[in-house]
C-alpha cells in the first residue's frame, strides 16, 4: 500500500503534551481530540491539516506521557503517517497498536521540507519526494509489528490468540 | 552467560535461561496498571476482546489520580468508567478518592509492586518501580487492555547503560538532582529504547525516596526502564509492606553495557531544568535571579515523606513570598496522615501554603494550580514541556523540594542555603 500526501514539518522532541495537551484529556473521543491535534506546537494545525497529509519531524517524536490519545488525535485528524528521525518508545508502540503507520528515516527527516508532496510505500519503507525529486529509505517495519498491523491492530491480534487458546 | 539485572528479570518472566538485547520476547506481567486518563481507553479496547473477565483481579490495578477529586463532568465520567469496571470484575486494587494516591507513590507504599517484578502500566512514569529492583515500564492503553486479558505483553529486550555515581552528596542535593544532572548530560533521548542502571557508592547511600525520584525520571531520557539493584535499604522498605513474595536480582560481573558513565557527585549543586525540556539543566546558582509566580511541591517524583520533610524544614517559621502561590501535595493518603502527625502540615499552612489531598493536579496542567499566560513556576515534578502546567506561554522550572521551598520564600529561584 502506498500513502501519498503533503507534508507538515516539525522539529525535535515534539512531546505528547504538544501533540494533545492534557487539558483536553478529560475525553478520549477521537474526533474531539483531533480538534486539538498538535495545538501547542502549531495552534493553526487542526484547521489546516487535510486528510492524507503526512507529519515529518526530527528526533524523539512523541516523547513524554504514555497517552494513546496522542497517536489517536493524529490519526483522527486525517494524518496518514508520521516520518521522523527517531520516535520515543511508548509512542512507537502506541502508534502500531492503534494502527497509525510510522517510519524512521533520518535522511527523509532532514531532506523533506514543509509542504512537499511525498509518497511512502508501507511494505518496503521507500519514500519518494515528488517536489524535490528525491528518494529515501525508512527502516523496514519489524515483522512482528507487521503482523500486528495486518491483523488490524493489537486488539484484533490478541483477539485471535484468545480464540485459538480456548 | 552474564546478564544485567534488567535482562535477568526479563528472562525470568519469559521463561527463558537467557535473553539478549534486541530480542522480541513475550513476558508474563506481575502487575498491569491504569489511571483515569489511560484506563478508559483500555476498558473500551478490552470490551472488543472476547474474554469474560480480567486475567487476575488482584493484579489489574486502577488508580484514578490525574483529575480527581473530579474537576469537571467529563473527568467524572472517566473515573466512573474505572469504578464500574472495577466493581464488575471485582478488582481488589481500585483506589477511590480518600484512599488513593498518585499511582507511582501508592503502589510501592502499599507493597503492590516488589523487587524482581515485571510491571507494565499505562503511564510513562511506571518506570518508577525500578527503584525497588523491578523491571517496570510505561505502555499505552491498548497494551494495557491486552495485558488485562492475557497477563502477558511483548517487549524488546533493551540494551543497558550503566551509570556509576561516586563521592558523597553535598547538603541539599538529592536523587532528583542526580537524575536531572544525568539527563542534562545525555539529553532527552540519551537512553532511547535502553535501560538505565544506576549504581555506585552514592546510590548505595541513597534513601528509598531519592531512588524513586531517580528511576521515575528515566523516561525523561527516553529510557525504557531505570533500575537500581536491591540492597539493605530496599529490604528495609519492602519488609512489612510486600503483599507477595519477592526476589533480589543483580547484574552479573561481565554483563554487557552499551555505555558506562562515571559521575562524581561530591561537588554537585542542586540542579534546575529550564523550560521547555528536562535536559536544559543548570546548577541552581546560575538561575537564581529568576522570579516565580508559583511553587509546586508534590508529584510522583517528589511527593513522598522525605520530600515533605525537606520542604518543611526550610519553611518552618518562615513565610511564603507575597508574590508566590505555594502548593504542597502529598503523594498518598498515608503520606498525608504522616505529615499531619509530624506537624508538617501545620508548618506549611502557617507559612502560607495551600495543602491539598493527593492528586496529580498541576503536574500535568490538569487542575489545582494551572498557570496563566506568562506565569512561571518552580516545581518538583518531572516535565517542563510547553503548556505542561497550563497556558502554552507559561514556564516550568524543575527542581528538588528544598529548592522549591526556598524559592517560594524568596520569590525567585533560590539555593536552599540562602534561607538557612
Ligand atoms: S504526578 Fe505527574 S508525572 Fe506523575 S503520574 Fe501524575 S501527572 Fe504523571
Amino acid at each position: 500500500m502506498e500513502l501519498k500526501g503533503k507534508t507538515w514539518k516539525f522539529g525535535s522532541d515534539v512531546d505528547t503534551d504538544a501533540i494533545i495537551p492534557a487539558r483536553y484529556l478529560n475525553t478520549s473521543d477521537p474526533a474531539e481530540l483531533a480538534n486539538h491535534c498538535m495545538e501547542d506546537a502549531d495552534p493553526g494545525f487542526p484547521a489546516k491539516v487535510e486528510a492524507g497529509d503526512i507529519i515529518v519531524a526530527d528526533k524523539n517524536f512523541g516523547c513524554g506521557s504514555s497517552r494513546e490519545h496522542a497517536p489517536i488525535a493524529i490519526k483522527a485528524a486525517g494524518v496518514s503517517c508520521v516520518i521522523a528521525k527517531t520516535f520515543a518508545r511508548i509512542f512507537y508502540r502506541n502508534a502500531f497498536n492503534i494502527g497509525l503507520p510510522i517510519f524512521e528515516s533520518p535522511q527523509a527527516a532532514e531532506s523533506i521540507s514543509d509542504g512537499d508532496q511525498i509518497s511512502v510505500d508501507m511494505e518496503t519503507g521507500k519514500i519518494v519526494n515528488y517536489t524535490k525529486d528525491e528518494e529515501y529509505q525508512a527502516t523496514p517495519i519489524p515483522s512482528f509489528m507487521q503482523d500486528i498491523i495486518s491483523a488490524g491492530g493489537l486488539i484484533n491480534y490478541v483477539a485471535k490468540r484468545v480464540k485459538t487458546d480456548v | 552467560m552474564a546478564m544485567t539485572i534488567t535482562e535477568k528479570i526479563l528472562a525470568a518472566h519469559a521463561g527463558r535461561e537467557f535473553v539478549e538485547p534486541g530480542e522480541l520476547i513475550n513476558v508474563k506481567v506481575d502487575v498491569a496498571l491504569g489511571n483515569d486518563i489511560t484506563a478508559p481507553v483500555a476498558i473500551r479496547e478490552f470490551a472488543r476482546l472476547d474474554v469474560e473477565t480480567v486475567w487476575d483481579k488482584n493484579r489489574v490495578i486502577f488508580v484514578p489520580d490525574h483529575f480527581v477529586p473530579n474537576k469537571d463532568i467529563q473527568s467524572a465520567e472517566q473515573a466512573k468508567m474505572l469504578r464500574e469496571f472495577a466493581r464488575k470484575h471485582s478488582l481488589t486494587n481500585f483506589f477511590e478518592v480518600g484512599k488513593m494516591g498518585i499511582e507511582h507513590c501508592l503502589l510501592p507504599e502499599q507493597g503492590l509492586v516488589v523487587p524482581g517484578d515485571l510491571v507494565i502500566g499505562a503511564d510513562s512514569h511506571t518506570c518508577t518501580y525500578g527503584a525497588l529492583g523491578a523491571f517496570s515500564t510505561g505502555v499505552g492503553s491498548t497494551d494495557l487492555a491486552a495485558a488485562m486479558a492475557l497477563g502477558e505483553t511483548w517487549l524488546k529486550v533493551p540494551e543497558s547503560l550503566k551509570f556509576i555515581y561516586t563521592g558523597e552528596l553535598p547538603q541539599w542535593v538529592s536523587g532528583k538532582d542526580l537524575i536531572l544532572h544525568t539527563i542534562g548530560m545525555i539529553g532527552v533521548d540519551g537512553a532511547l529504547y535502553q535501560a538505565m542502571e544506576f549504581c555506585g557508592p552514592a546510590i548505595e547511600n541513597l534513601s528509598m525516596d531519592s531512588r524513586f525520584s531517580m528511576a521515575n525520571m528515566a523516561v525523561e531520557a527516553g529510557a525504557k526502564n531505570g533500575i537500581i539493584a536491591p540492597d539493605t535499604t530496599t529490604w528495609d522498605y519492602v519488609q512489612g509492606r510486600a503483599k507477595r513474595g519477592y526476589h533480589f536480582e543483580s547484574s552479573d560481573p561481565g554483563a554487557k553495557y552499551a555505555q558506562v558513565y562515571d559521575i562524581d557527585v561530591s561537588s554537585l549543586s542542586p540542579q534546575v531544568a529550564l523550560p521547555h525540556l528536562p535536559e536544559n539543566v543548570k546548577p541552581v546558582e546560575e538561575v537564581a535571579n529568576t522570579t516565580i509566580d508559583q511553587a509546586v511541591i508534590g508529584s510522583c517524583t517528589n511527593g513522598r515523606m522525605s520530600d515533605l520533610r525537606e520542604a518543611a524544614a526550610i519553611l518552618k517559621n518562615r513565610a511564603v513570598n507575597s508574590n508566590v502561590r505555594l502548593l504542597v501535595i502529598p503523594g498518598t493518603q498515608d503520606i498525608y496522615r504522616q505529615a499531619i502527625k509530624e506537624g508538617l502540615v501545620e508548618t506549611f499552612i502557617a507559612a502560607g501554603a495551600a495543602f491539598s489531598t493527593p492528586t496529580c493536579g498541576p503536574c500535568l496542567g490538569g487542575h489545582m494550580g494551572i498557570l496563566a499566560a506568562g506565569e512561571r513556576a518552580v516545581a518538583t515534578t518531572n516535565r517542563n514541556f510547553v503548556g505542561r502546567m497550563g497556558h502554552p506561554e507559561s514556564e516550568v522550572y524543575l527542581a528538588n523540594p528544598a529548592v522549591a521551598a526556598a524559592s517560594a520564600i524568596l520569590g525567585r529561584i533560590a539555593h536552599p542555603r540562602e534561607v538557612e
